[in-house]
C-alpha cells in the first residue's frame, strides 16, 4: 500500500529523513510517533503527495509517484482520506457541505453519498451540527467532522495527523475508536501522534504497530513502547 | 459552454468559493464599461459604413456637367451638352436643373429668399450613369470641342476622400473593438488570477480531497463568465440608451442602429461572455500551475 525506498528529505542543512525505507501493507494500522519536529507530519505529507522526497522513491498503491502529473496526483488522492491537525475546512460551508466536499470535487453524484453522509455524521456524533459552520464547532467536533470527510468516499488509505491533538481524553478515545473501526473494515490507517497513552489504548483494540521516528530514520516496533 | 453556465445543479459547486471580494465588483464594472464602449464604437463603425455605402451608392451613378458660357452662345452649348449626353455610352439620362433646384442648392449660403436673377450662375446638368459610366476623357474632349464652357464633374474629387474617410473611420472602430476585447480579456484574467490567489487556501483543500484543475477552473470560469455577462448586459443597455438618444437626422453623426444593427447590443454581452470564458480559463490554468 505505502512503500518508501531510500527516501531522503532535507530542510535546508537539516536532514530529516536519510535513506528511509519502509513498507506498510494494505489493511494495516500504524502509528507514527516521535518528538515534535521529528518529521511525523512530513511523513504523512509524503504519503499524500503534498511533498516529494529529495531522493528515493515513494510508491502508493503499487505505483511510483515521482513523475505523476497533477491530474494523476488528484486521482491518487481520491483513494486517500486525510485528517489534518488543523482540519483544513472551507469555513463558509456547512459541516455537511464540508463532509461532502470530496464527492462534490470529484463529480460523484451527491444522491449516491447523501445517505452515507448522514450515517457518517451520526457515526461521528455530529448529526445535530450538520448545518453549522466549522468555526462554530469545538476542537473535537472539528476532528470528527474531518474524519467523516476523510472517509466519505470510502478511501483505501486513511492518514490522520494528530487527530487527538486538541481534544480531551474522552474525545481522544472516541476518535481512536472511529479509526479502529475503519481499520477493522479493511482500511489502511496511518496515524501520527505524540500521545503514547493513546497508542497503548489502540493496542488493546487493534493490532496496531508503531513507526518511531528517530534521528534521520524510522524504526518499526511491534508491541513494546 | 452555455449549458454548463446555466446548469443549476452546479450551485453546490458554486458555493465552494465565496463570492465576495473586490474582484467581483472589478469584473462587473469593467465588463459594463467595456460593453458600453463596444456598443458606442459599434454604432460609430456601423454609421461610418452606412455613410460610405450610401455615398458610394447614391453618388456613384451620378455626375454633373457645369456650363458657363456667354449669353449669345449659351443656348447652343446647352443643346450641345444635351446631345453629347444622349449620345455618350454609359450615360442613360441627362437633365438640366431648374432655377428652383439651383436656388435650393444655394439656399445654405444665400437663404431661400435670395434674388438670384442678378447672379450669373452656371447651368447645371444632372447625368444618370450606368455600369462603369462614360469614357471620361473622351467625354471631356468632346465637350471641350462642342461646348467649351462645359465641365464634367463625376464628384470623385470630393466623394472618394469622404468615402475613404468613412471607410477609415470604420476600420479604426474595428481596431478599437479589438482593443476593447483585449483590454476586457486582460481585466478579467487579472481579476480571476487575483481571485485564485485570494482563495489559495480553499484551492489547497480542494486539491487535498482529489479535485482536478479542470474542476477548480470550472468554478472560476463559471463565476467570472456570468459576472462578465451581467456587467456587459448593463453596459450594453446603457450604451444603447445613449445611442438611441443621440440626435439623428440622417447625416454623418447619425449613430442610431438600423436593421440588423440592432442585434449588436445583444451580441456584445455574448461576445463578452465568450471572451471572459477564454480569459478566465487561461488565467486559472496558469495560476493553478503556479500554485502547485
Amino acid at each position: 500500500m505505502v512503500e518508501f525506498d531510500s527516501v531522503s528529505v532535507r530542510f535546508g542543512d537539516r536532514a530529516l529523513f536519510d535513506g528511509v525505507s519502509l513498507s506498510l501493507p494494505a489493511g494495516s494500522f500504524h502509528f507514527v510517533t516521535g518528538p515534535s519536529g521529528a518529521g511525523k507530519t512530513t511523513l504523512l505529507k509524503l504519503c499524500y503527495l503534498e511533498m516529494a522526497p529529495e531522493a528515493g522513491e515513494v510508491q502508493l498503491f503499487g505505483k511510483e509517484t515521482e513523475r505523476l502529473g497533477r491530474d494523476e496526483v488528484a486521482d491518487m488522492r481520491r483513494k486517500i482520506g486525510v485528517v489534518h491537525q488543523d482540519c483544513r475546512f472551507v469555513d463558509h460551508l456547512s459541516v455537511s457541505e464540508n463532509v461532502l466536499l470530496p464527492a462534490t470535487a470529484t463529480g460523484v453524484d451527491i444522491r449516491d453519498v447523501d445517505d452515507n453522509m448522514s450515517q457518517l455524521l451520526a457515526w461521528v456524533g455530529l448529526s445535530r451540527h450538520r448545518d453549522r459552520r466549522p468555526p462554530e464547532l469545538s476542537g473535537g467536533e472539528k476532528q470528527r467532522a474531518a474524519l467523516a470527510r476523510a472517509v466519505i468516499l470510502s478511501p483505501d488509505l486513511i492518514l490522520a495527523d494528530e487527530p487527538t491533538g486538541n481534544v480531551d481524553w474522552e474525545m481522544s478515545l472516541k476518535i481512536l475508536d472511529l479509526l479502529v473501526e475503519l481499520n477493522k473494515s479493511g482500511k489502511t490507517v496511518i496515524c501520527a501522534t505524540h500521545d503514547l497513552s493513546l497508542i497503548r489504548q489502540a493496542k488493546t483494540r487493534a493490532p496496531a504497530r508503531v513507526l518511531r521516528i528517530r534521528e534521520r530514520g524510522i524504526e518499526l516496533s511491534g508491541a513494546d513502547l | 459552454m452555455i449549458g454548463g453556465l446555466l446548469d443549476r445543479s452546479d450551485s453546490r459547486v458554486e458555493r465552494i468559493v465565496p463570492p465576495s471580494g473586490f474582484t467581483a465588483s472589478l469584473t462587473v464594472l469593467s465588463a459594463a464599461a467595456m460593453a458600453f464602449l463596444a456598443v458606442f464604437i459599434g454604432a460609430i463603425s456601423m454609421s461610418a459604413s452606412r455613410v460610405a455605402d450610401d455615398w458610394g451608392a447614391a453618388l456613384g451613378d451620378k455626375a454633373t456637367i457645369r456650363l458657363s458660357a456667354p449669353a449669345e452662345t449659351l443656348q447652343d452649348q446647352i443643346d450641345a451638352v444635351m446631345t453629347i449626353a444622349a449620345q455618350t455610352p454609359g450615360v442613360v439620362g441627362a437633365r438640366q436643373l431648374t432655377e428652383d433646384e439651383q436656388r435650393a442648392l444655394l439656399a445654405p449660403w444665400f437663404g431661400t429668399d435670395a434674388a438670384l436673377e442678378g447672379l450669373r450662375l452656371p447651368v447645371l446638368f444632372d447625368l444618370t450613369l450606368e455600369g462603369d459610366g462614360p469614357d471620361i476623357e473622351g467625354l471631356r474632349r468632346r465637350l471641350q470641342g462642342e461646348a467649351p464652357g462645359a465641365v464634367y464633374d463625376d464628384h470623385a474629387r470630393w466623394r472618394l476622400p469622404m468615402v475613404r474617410a468613412a471607410d477609415r473611420m470604420s476600420s479604426v472602430a474595428g481596431v478599437s473593438l479589438v482593443l476593447i476585447a483585449a483590454i476586457g480579456a486582460a481585466m478579467v484574467a487579472l481579476a480571476a488570477s487575483a481571485s485564485l490567489s485570494a482563495n489559495r487556501q480553499i484551492i489547497g483543500v480542494l486539491r487535498l480531497v482529489g479535485a482536478k484543475d479542470v474542476f477548480i477552473t470550472r468554478i472560476f470560469v463559471r463565476r467570472f463568465t456570468l459576472r462578465t455577462i451581467g456587467g456587459a448586459v448593463t453596459g450594453s443597455i446603457a450604451g444603447m440608451i445613449v445611442v438611441v438618444l443621440m440626435p439623428g437626422g440622417g447625416g454623418f453623426i447619425d449613430l442610431r442602429f438600423a436593421g440588423a444593427g440592432w442585434l449588436w447590443p445583444a451580441l456584445v454581452p455574448l461576445a463578452g461572455g465568450g471572451i471572459s470564458y477564454m480569459a478566465t480559463r487561461y488565467a486559472a490554468f496558469r495560476r493553478l500551475k503556479e500554485l502547485s
